[in-house]
């Protein structure tokens, strides 16, 4: 009983401070690798490695709760809801559902937000800083019940009939899939 | 004691006007409503003073009379009808001053707030005043669009004529708080409120966000500039101007450079493509004091420490780092300077 007790007080613990490190705050913000995008590319045909861009650190936008929000905050600053409203999509398409056109990886996502894409994406490379570009990503993918429950935002400031990110059922993801190769 | 002491000497200090008056200061009014609010403060330290006083004095009374009984048991004491009386007296009339003079500070509270509160004019200045976090966007509405004028952080006023504040919020709830002028007033997030002031005698009165609003709270300042008639006219008749053509060409590489760089994702410039609601207008930029809500001066070092790396001076504030080359950076605070 002792033995039991004690064991969900460790466990307890550690679920309670394993949870703290999605609340962290990344305030200074890593330099942005330089050059990242600076063609625009239309064919998904490369030469050598399929590359696509990565996050500063693997995943550091990701994991991060402040992050997802600040993306949040910066889709509806930059006017991403005037063509894919909150996620349902309209003059664009819809990104809360499992159909991802130019994949739905975040370096696919920020490719995206960078190079624009065909009829009517534009290209925000030197508009938006780098990170917050991967802090949009970040929330696209949440819309689309691509990352964690505890990471997601779970609820919007807008009058919304969807239900918060955080409890939008996991949509797997069509077009292109799977993790493109990475440098070694 | 001694802090008591200290507070009441303070107190008799800044009644006798030997401080600094300062600009932020609730017992320097420049507002017939800040000068009610002072009355009501005085009035209700005099009855505390007065309170502390005979406190004090009766504790050192009892402490005079009390008889110390070094050793052995304690005296008997006989029951005495007349002190008991007596004390039921004192007693029971304590308890009667104390229930009427609490009456007759939450009857002076209400009055206070009802001549805080009543609109005296029916051709007020209206400004409408939105909290941002961590900024504050002040706007004049007119009923013709391009008589609206749009700036921030810096509430221009007329002296002598009533100011109607329109009041909301864009994300959380902050407190708009210019304590040599009126009272607190919340700013809530999709709820409009109004409240009204006047001010007395021209100046620069600081304010501040009094409700906690989130890592930068303390750097969410905001000031009145009250002014004669003539001179609000002439700036609002300046401010209604678009954007002031560069005329130097580093001004006019500068607003090329603010105009392909994230800034115009925020930033308004009126007369150019920059046209986001998102930050503050820049409009007229160098026409104010200080920037970033009251937090750095308004000069070329400032604004370019600013636009580089606006997260070591306010962490987690909404405006992002901007690595600009030099040359571009010393461009876009030209351009910026230029706005007057």
């Amino acid at each position: 009983m002792q033995v039991r007790l004690q064991l969900m007080v460790v466990l307890s613990a550690i679920t309670v401070l394993g949870s703290c490190s999605r609340e962290d705050r990344i305030l200074r913000q890593p330099p942005s690798a330089s050059n990242t995008l600076n063609t625009v590319q239309i064919s998904g045909l490369n030469p050598g490695a399929n590359l696509i861009p990565t996050p500063p650190s693997s995943n550091m936008y990701q994991e991060s709760a402040y992050s997802v929000s600040e993306g949040q905050k910066l889709f509806e600053a930059y006017n991403c809801v005037g063509c894919h409203a909150h996620g349902g999509g309209g003059i664009g398409p819809p990104l809360m559902d499992s159909n991802w056109i130019y994949g739905s990886e975040p370096g696919n996502i920020f490719a995206t937000i960078m190079q624009g894409r065909p009829n009517g994406m534009p290209s925000f490379r030197n508009r938006i800083p780098e990170y917050q570009a991967w802090e949009i990503a970040a929330y696209v993918r949440s819309m689309a019940g691509l990352l964690p429950k505890g990471v997601s935002p779970n609820r919007t400031d807008e009058m919304n009939i969807k239900p918060a990110e955080s409890s939008t059922p996991k949509q797997t993801p069509t077009g292109i899939t799977g993790v493109p190769e990475q440098p070694k | 004691m001694t802090a008591a002491l200290s507070l009441v000497a303070s107190h008799v200090l800044a009644q006798a006007k030997v401080l600094d008056p300062g600009r932020h200061h609730v017992l320097h009014p420049a507002a017939p409503q800040a000068g009610h609010i002072e009355w009501l403060y005085w009035f209700i330290f005099w009855i505390l003073f007065a309170v502390f006083v005979l406190m004090i004095a009766a504790f050192a009374g009892a402490g005079a009379k009390a008889r110390v009984v070094a050793s052995g048991p304690l005296p008997i004491v006989e029951k005495d009808e007349e002190a008991d009386h007596r004390a039921g007296w004192a007693v029971g009339s304590a308890m009667a001053i104390t229930v009427a003079t609490l009456f007759v500070v939450l009857v002076l509270s209400v009055v206070t707030g009802k001549r805080v509160e009543g609109l005296t004019s029916k051709n007020p200045v209206t400004i409408q005043v939105t909290g941002h976090q961590w900024w504050w966007e002040v706007s004049y509405p007119n009923s013709q669009a391009d008589q609206t004028v749009t700036t921030a952080n810096e509430i221009h006023v007329p002296v002598g004529s009533p100011i109607v504040i329109l009041t909301n919020s864009k994300d959380v709830i902050h407190s708009f708080w210019a304590p040599n002028v009126t009272g607190k007033r919340d700013l809530l997030p999709g709820y409009s409120s109004a409240f009204w002031f006047e001010i007395d005698q021209p100046g620069i009165y600081h304010g501040q966000c009094a409700e906690f609003c989130g890592l930068q709270h303390a750097h969410m300042g905001f000031s009145i500039i009250a002014e004669s008639v003539d001179e609000f006219q002439a700036w609002q008749q300046q401010q209604l101007k678009n954007a002031a053509e560069p005329s130097t060409s580093e001004a006019i590489r500068g607003r090329e450079v603010f105009l392909t760089h994230a800034c115009l994702m925020c930033h308004t410039i009126r007369g150019t493509d920059a046209g986001s609601r998102f930050g503050p207008d820049l409009t007229h930029v160098a026409s104010r004091n200080m920037i970033a809500s009251e937090t750095l001066p308004n000069t070329a070092g400032a604004l370019a420490g600013w636009i580089v790396d606006p997260q070591r001076i306010k962490p987690g504030t909404q405006m992002s780092p901007n690595p600009l080359s030099p040359d571009d950076l010393q461009a876009v605070v030209a351009y910026l300077q230029a706005l007057h």
